[in-house]
């Protein structure tokens, strides 16, 4: 337990260190998340509008068969 | 000409990106995971700084990583201008959040080192100051590109901040030199080779090449999803030309 906590400690410089550190993976991971999410759901958009403009066509395409 | 032009392909791009993304994550995971092993464990304290000299392997990384992101992000403005390539718009504009979240990390960390070191969170020194204009030339370059309905006048106005801020970086690199200033100057990008001990320099690079293939797998996912973005925007410009009754104006119905 000693050791856990001199590690925590930092030498009394906790206060700045484990700011920096914390800091650092925040900042990171949340523009990881923000980006991840972000792709998912535009390729999912795109996605859906492509299939949406296929079927368009070959409803079209299937009206002219009929003609 | 013609390689660049292979380049500019998005459907190739895309099976490059899908290939090489697991690679870069799994790079970034591991090589940042050993990073943090080695700065806050296997790594002494200085014998002057004591455990605060730990703050440098996040700053000094995030620092490099701001310049080097900003080099990136100027070279794809260029490509972009000068041969209208399209992806190159794309990566720089996909850059630029990544390269102001690194500055932003790097001031931070800077003056949360800076208090304890010097006494002071802040000083308007050449160093500091110069970073903080990189900052803002990040931001800038955020909001020109999103400025514009068209998205190709928006990347043509912020290809050209990029390039213009791009004398901020040499400014940046040399300031700890020309000017007196309280912050050190470099320790491992120097003539004559690093000054730093072994023990203190393997984290430090071991977590700059973490943060390096942070970088690539970012820009891979968001260049794939303004691709995204811009397949989607042609599609409605079609839908609606289709809709005023004059769908065979639209390529490939």
């Amino acid at each position: 337990m000693g050791n856990i906590a001199a590690f925590l400690d930092m030498g009394g410089y906790s206060q700045y260190v484990w700011p920096a550190y914390g800091l650092t993976a925040l900042v990171l991971v949340v523009l990881l998340a923000v980006s991840l999410r972000a792709m998912r759901a535009r390729e999912r958009e795109l996605g859906a509008s492509e299939r949406h403009r296929r079927k368009r066509r070959d409803d079209r395409s299937g009206r002219q068969d009929e003609a | 000409m013609s390689r660049i032009h292979a380049f500019a392909n998005p459907q190739r791009f895309l099976r490059l990106a899908a290939f090489v993304l697991p690679w870069s994550a799994a790079a970034t995971a591991i090589l940042t995971a050993s990073g943090l092993y080695l700065a806050l464990f296997a790594s002494p304290p200085d014998y002057q700084q004591g455990e605060a000299v730990r703050i440098m392997y996040v700053h000094v990384p995030a620092a490099w990583m701001a310049l080097f992101v900003y080099v990136v992000m100027a070279a794809a403005s260029a490509a972009g201008l000068i041969w209208r390539h399209p992806l190159a718009d794309l990566a720089a504009q996909a850059a630029s959040p990544v390269g102001a979240s690194f500055t932003f990390v790097a001031l931070v960390t800077g003056s949360l080192w800076g208090k304890p070191m010097w006494g002071t969170w802040w000083v308007w020194d050449a160093r500091l100051t110069s970073v903080l204009v990189l900052f803002f030339l990040y931001l800038g370059h955020i909001a020109l590109s999103r400025a514009f309905d068209d998205p190709t006048r928006g990347s043509r106005a912020a290809a050209v901040l990029a390039l213009v801020g791009f004398v901020n970086i040499p400014i940046i690199h040399f300031s700890v030199v020309w000017w007196n200033t309280l912050h050190q100057p470099s320790s491992v990008f120097r003539m004559g080779g690093p000054t730093i001990a072994p023990s203190m320099l393997a984290p430090l690079l071991v977590m700059a090449l973490g943060f390096t293939f942070y970088f690539v797998t970012l820009l891979l996912v968001r260049v794939r999803t303004e691709i995204a973005v811009r397949k989607l925007r042609v599609l409605r410009l079609g839908e609606l030309r289709g809709g005023m009754g004059a769908g065979s104006l639209v390529p490939g119905t």
